[in-house]
């Protein structure tokens, strides 16, 4: 009876879904539509019902880790907050592993790039004090604190870096996720590692390879801004570079 | 695209806006007083103002292009190093030869 009660759809959705490596291709299936049913909840009854050699990524299933990412109808969002409601067309659906990256298999795409483009960018803070010195006082309310807070709740789905044109474009760009990690990590105050952090953005595929497209801004799930952090690295790193820090 | 490129493009731009300004309003001015080329060259040989002028324009122009060439080139044919590098002094030097060519070709006496 509670089935009956959740599902007001007597439809169903031909979802087409990227099977394979680059090599591979769209293989489609027909899956019931529900009420409140989103796309991760179609990924998920493809593997229970239909195929259980689809390989997919989730985690957390309410919008919080970012594991869950993919390319639906051409863009990249996080499936388990995407209603199939607001996607479905003319009854069908197109699921994809996230774009600029390399395919592992089926909607499993190969993170490690982005990592390595993280570490690129000097995104990893750098100690300044030891355990000696007495904590650092930051008051939320300065303008470089205000900066960094802006950014920081990236959780690097990198939903940002599939939908950049310039990655696409340019495989040298560390990307929008990189550089407003970086951009945060400017604005610390206790970070030490900013001649090491402006020398790596301001490189070729740094910053000044942005063309301000902001299709990472539109696209990112937790409304972060990446262009304006980028806007920002330009900025500063334009001031060091006439001052003769770079 | 780096940090001493990006200066030089948003340089030669900044030197630009006012220039293109004057340029289009210089046109307007010699085509509504129906200047002949006669008239023009009159003006313009021997001058060290307008050899200056357009002189400076040159350069900006064929700086930022060669530039914005260099850019095209690497993200959508995927050129890299000593041949992206080859490409833009090309397009550059070639732009700067042509252009001051042109404005010799007005201010020489």
């Amino acid at each position: 009876m509670m089935k009956e009660l959740l599902n007001h759809h007597t439809s169903t959705i031909e979802v087409s879904i990227w099977r394979g490596r680059a090599d591979g291709g769209y293989r489609t299936y027909t899956v019931p539509q529900r009420d409140s049913q989103t796309v991760l909840d179609v990924v998920t009854w493809v593997q229970r019902h239909a195929d259980p050699t689809l390989s997919y990524r989730f985690a957390c299933r309410v919008g919080m880790c970012g594991s869950c990412a993919m390319t639906v109808n051409g863009r990249p969002r996080w499936t388990c907050r995407t209603h199939t409601s607001k996607v479905v067309e003319n009854g069908k659906l197109e699921i994809g592993p996230l774009a600029n990256l390399p395919v592992i298999k089926d909607l499993a795409c190969d993170m490690q790039a982005f990592f390595d483009k993280w570490q690129q960018a000097k995104g990893a803070f750098t100690p300044s004090k030891s355990r000696a010195d007495p904590i650092q006082r930051i008051s939320p309310a300065t303008a470089p604190r205000m900066a960094a807070d802006a950014g920081i709740e990236c959780i690097n789905c990198a939903v940002c870096f599939a939908a950049c044109d310039t990655v696409r474009w340019n495989e040298d760009y560390l990307g929008p996720a990189a550089l407003n990690r970086a951009w945060t990590l400017v604005n610390d105050v206790r970070d030490a590692g900013n001649a090491e952090r402006l020398a790596a953005v301001a490189a070729d595929g740094g910053c000044h390879a942005c063309h301000s497209h902001q299709s990472c801004q539109e696209h990112c799930p937790k409304a972060l801004n990446p262009t304006a952090s980028i806007a920002g690295l330009k900025r500063r790193t334009m001031q060091a570079y006439i001052r003769g820090e770079l | 695209m780096n940090v001493r490129l990006y200066i030089l493009q948003r340089a030669t731009a900044a030197i630009m806006a006012p220039l293109v300004l004057a340029h289009l309003a210089i046109i307007y001015y010699a085509t509504s007083k129906g200047l002949s080329a006669a008239d023009i060259l009159g003006r313009t040989r021997g001058s060290i103002g307008w050899a200056a002028y357009y002189g400076l324009f040159v350069v900006a122009a064929s700086t930022h292009g060669a530039i914005g060439v260099r850019v095209v080139a690497a993200e959508w044919a995927g050129l890299r190093g000593q041949r992206l590098d080859l490409l833009m002094w090309g397009v550059g030097l070639g732009l700067v030869a042509l252009g001051l060519r042109a404005v010799a070709a007005v201010v020489l006496p």
